[in-house]
């Protein structure tokens, strides 16, 4: 690393050397039984340049030769953008627990006997049920060094269960799952089981509902499915800074429910979103997106950030290019409202665990658009059964502008985000007639 | 890679293990990106990689290490052999194929690769700004990228095959805005390694700025059933989502309940229905010559005639169904074992013209171009990038982007007229277990569909 860096000083302005090392080990179950063990390394190399006032950038998966790495950054420096930032000066870092040497110690047969755990509980609940399970296990190591003196340095272990269900009876199917991480091993799978039975139970008889606007219930997954792309887009300083988000002149006013906040935390302990700094050595931090309705703040990176006049605020993420302003774990404030009192209230209408195609609608004006794929009718403050066949509309700003509750209690989902379930009182739902 | 002898080396690699089958994939790739977002170019970029697998397979179970680092392939053997070990318990299930030797080059009619940047960058300036001087405009979007990618493959049973590739893409969205609302509108194209299937696309972009920004006045849809007609990226982007995913048989193989439902012979749709897969068509965005298990590529008909012929196939699912592999095994890159996947997926063409389907409808939706799909198997969504309302026969007002909805085994018997225009889109990539964009076409002509689903106000 310090030959590219003080390689590709000799020939540039600033430079910037990221190289990241990951090995991960997956243990696969498919149709309830163990059927592939992985092992996984890589090592990915970039190396960001300004010249001349511009970016260059190239990136190495595998072996580095450190002239060729440096002379294609040279090639695009021509083309590249304007550098409206400084790399950042050598400075502290918060501490932040990510690391815990339990995951590594974790042998193979026990990751096995996590997996079989799991898919025998479901089977011994629902005996047709067709399962995938995994379990994984990983190490990532990162390093950034830049012209600036700055040097980080810190490795993060992950740990995650995944657990899915096809259900066939006839022409109808039914799909039931849901994942769960942390930077610590998860030797116990029962919360995952109960909720993967939860589904199951719910699930258990189809309902018909009718088209027309009604009140909907989201539960954290549902949250995650259906409401999280718009507003990932929509705080995004990217977006922002390009006048494509409905909230880029909508600091300090009240444009959400007065009950709704929503931040952005690196800082959070063993969670797998977390991180002392981000992939351009900008500490990590706990933004807040949303304070009682009031929008507070967007995500940035050093590059976006300068160009919009405001500091980074730690959230430049790599996915093969560039850094680029991307959340780290999102978390959505607790509520008073109990889920129970949440379907109490309703004469008729929905619970949405998982909106398929939500998010292929036009996501930056908050839209939203998708066939429930796994969800639950009200009838009279009661869950009767799974609904089919069906179509939920509507725009996620509108949904958080007037809430009619908050829910009591909170889980993650997918290792990104934290919320508790949200009621939103009506939505337009159509669904197939006869 | 090691130049001309990596045949030697993945064939020693191979040497002295006591698994039933294991291969070895050594990949070499460079990529070029280059994107914008509103006025200026944003990022310009080149990545390299090497790596490659090792697949080892011992009494039905399956172990997989992937790698950056080439040296020592024997030790990455002997892993993958000791992982299968741990699992294999049943007697494995793998297709017989021939082994073969083969050599494959690019296929590239005007290879990017001898297209300086500066080149590539003019033209998409030029395209960034045709949109950027639309009225009302707010911003853009370009996503272009190359690739060239050298794949050899070896395995236990003498199989050596080179496979070169190039894949050129590009991505272009147009965003209007106006009093707090964002419309976009966008457009893919790719291509098998020739460049000028994105050149000339001026008035192409000049429209789509100009669309984006009626979208701001236009109405939504009302939600319900409707009769839709699709044009054919849509309707090639419905034969992918609604009935190709199912017919992967590493979702059937071992289900018996879902094998039922997906019984050979079943019917699917009218005498006019045939939807067809295959990647030994050439010159498309999902062509090969072997797949990545060194299985050379089919042509496969899913459904002839409305009936359920067959199914698309690895070494293993097609062993352990009893039928023939076809050629779908497929993995993104050296990172991932390979699954089962589409390449070219096509409703063949009939014989009604767009004007006699439109004709016959009083109120319906016309739904064009792909915003995005996806599927459950059973239920399906995908996204029209282009809706308007048909009323009378005739094409009326503009929709705000509609997603369509369905059940795969009702809305193909919901098909009731085929048009006589084929074509085929190239832009599309597919996601499946984690591996995603993988490079697949699709298409089909015009099709009208009773009874659909569509999401709305």
């Amino acid at each position: 690393m310090d030959d590219i860096l003080s390689q590709a000083q000799k020939v540039a302005e600033q430079a910037e050397v990221f190289q990241a090392t990951t090995q991960t080990t997956p243990v696969r179950f498919e149709a309830n039984r163990l059927k592939q063990i992985q092992t996984k390394e890589s090592t990915t190399t970039a190396l960001r340049l300004v010249k001349n006032g511009r970016i260059g950038f190239a990136q190495v998966n595998g072996f580095v030769k450190p002239k060729e790495l440096v002379n294609m950054a040279l090639e695009t420096c021509i083309f590249g953008a304007e550098a409206r930032f400084d790399f950042p000066a050598n400075q502290a870092y918060p501490s932040v627990q990510i690391f815990d040497p339990q995951v590594d110690r974790l042998a193979i047969e026990d990751m096995v006997q996590i997996g079989q755990q799991m898919v025998d509980a479901l089977i011994k609940h629902t005996p047709e049920l067709v399962c995938e399970a995994s379990v994984s296990k990983g190490i990532t190591s990162v390093h950034i060094a830049n012209s600036q003196g700055s040097k980080a340095v810190y490795q993060k272990s992950f740990f995650n269960l995944s657990l899915e269900g096809v259900l066939v009876r006839n022409d109808d199917m039914l799909f039931v799952g849901d994942s769960q991480s942390s930077c610590h091993p998860i030797l116990n799978s029962e919360t995952i089981v109960a909720e993967v039975t939860r589904q199951l139970e719910l699930a258990s008889v189809n309902a018909h509902i009718s088209t027309r606007p009604m009140p909907v219930i989201f539960t954290p997954l549902g949250v995650a499915s259906t409401l999280l792309s718009p507003l990932i887009a929509a705080f995004n300083g990217k977006t922002v800074l390009e006048g494509a988000s409905p909230l880029k002149d909508k600091i300090g006013k009240q444009v959400f429910d007065k009950s709704f906040s929503l931040w952005d935390d690196a800082t959070l302990p063993y969670q797998v979103s977390s991180h002392p700094c981000d992939d351009e050595g900008v500490p990590g931090q706990c933004t807040p997106l949303v304070e009682s309705g009031v929008i507070s703040s967007f995500y940035y990176d050093l590059q976006t950030a300068a160009l919009a006049g405001k500091h980074s605020t730690g959230n430049g993420t790599r996915a093969g290019g560039l850094p680029t302003p991307s959340p780290s774990s999102l978390v959505v404030n607790q509520g008073n409202v109990s889920y129970e009192d949440m379907v109490k209230d309703i004469k008729e209408g929905l619970v949405i665990d998982l909106l398929m195609g939500a998010e292929q609608g036009n996501i930056l004006n908050g839209d939203f658009s998708g066939n429930v794929l796994l969800g639950y009718k009200v009838e009279r403050g009661k869950v009767t059964g799974r609904v089919k066949n069906t179509m939920v509309s509507g725009n996620a700003f509108d949904v958080l502008k007037k809430l009619g509750g908050i829910g009591k209690d909170a889980r993650w989902v997918g290792g990104f985000l934290y919320t508790p379930h949200l009621y939103c009182l009506e939505l337009s739902v159509a669904t197939k007639e006869g | 890679m090691p130049n001309g002898k990596t045949q030697d080396l993945l064939t020693s690699a191979l040497k002295g293990h006591d698994a039933e089958y294991v291969e070895i994939r050594l990949e070499e790739s460079s990529l070029t990106r280059i994107t914008y977002r509103g006025k200026h170019l944003e990022e310009i970029g080149k990545t390299s990689s090497l790596g490659g697998n090792v697949r080892a397979l011992v009494k039905g179970g399956w172990g997989f290490v992937s790698f950056n680092n080439i040296k020592n392939l024997h030790n990455k053997v002997e892993l993958a052999v000791k992982q299968a070990k741990l699992i294999g318990k049943e007697e494995s299930k793998f297709s017989p194929t021939q082994p073969m030797l083969d050599r494959v080059t690019a296929e590239a009619k005007k290879s990017p690769m001898n297209i300086p940047l500066a080149t590539k960058k003019e033209l998409l300036d030029e395209y960034n700004d045709l949109i950027m001087s639309t009225p009302k405009i707010q911003t853009s979007t370009i996503g272009y990228h190359d690739s060239q990618k050298k794949v050899c493959f070896a395995n236990s049973e003498g199989t050596y095959i080179e496979q070169n590739r190039i894949d050129v893409g590009l991505r272009l969205a147009a965003i209007a805005t106006a009093d707090g609302q964002v419309q976009q509108v966008g457009l893919s194209i790719g291509s098998l390694g020739d460049f000028s299937a994105i050149e000339g696309l001026q008035p192409k972009v000049k429209e789509l700025a100009h669309r984006a920004v009626s979208l701001l006045s236009a109405p939504q849809a009302k939600g319900g059933e409707y009769t839709v007609i699709l044009d054919p990226i849509l309707a090639g982007v419905f034969a992918h989502e609604a009935f190709g995913h199912l017919s992967e048989a590493d979702h059937v193989h071992e289900n018996k309940r879902l094998q039922e439902l997906m019984v050979l012979g079943r019917k699917f749709g009218s005498k006019h229905l045939n939807i067809v897969d295959g990647a030994a068509v050439p010159g498309l965005r999902g062509s090969y010559k072997y797949d990545d298990e060194g299985v050379p590529a089919t042509k496969t008909y899913l459904i002839r005639e409305g009936i359920l012929e067959s199914r698309l196939h690895s070494r293993e699912t097609a062993a352990m169904m009893r039928e023939k592999p076809t050629g779908n095994a497929r993995a993104i890159n050296y990172r991932y074992p390979p699954i089962v996947r589409m390449t070219n997926t096509f409703i063949e063409p009939g014989k009604v013209t767009f004007e006699d389907m439109l004709s016959e409808i009083n109120e319906g939706i016309y739904a064009k171009d792909w915003y995005g799909g996806t599927t459950s198997l059973e239920m399906f969504t995908f996204s029209a990038g282009e809706a308007y309302m048909i009323r009378n026969g005739k094409i009326a007002e503009l929709l705000r982007p509609i997603v369509l909805s369905g059940n795969v085994f009702t809305t193909l018997a919901n098909i009731n007229a085929i048009g006589n225009d084929l074509d085929m889109n190239q832009g599309g990539g597919c996601g499946k277990a984690g591996q995603s964009p993988l490079p697949v076409s699709n298409g089909s002509p015009h099709i009208r569909i009773r009874h659909c689903l569509v999401g709305g106000s």
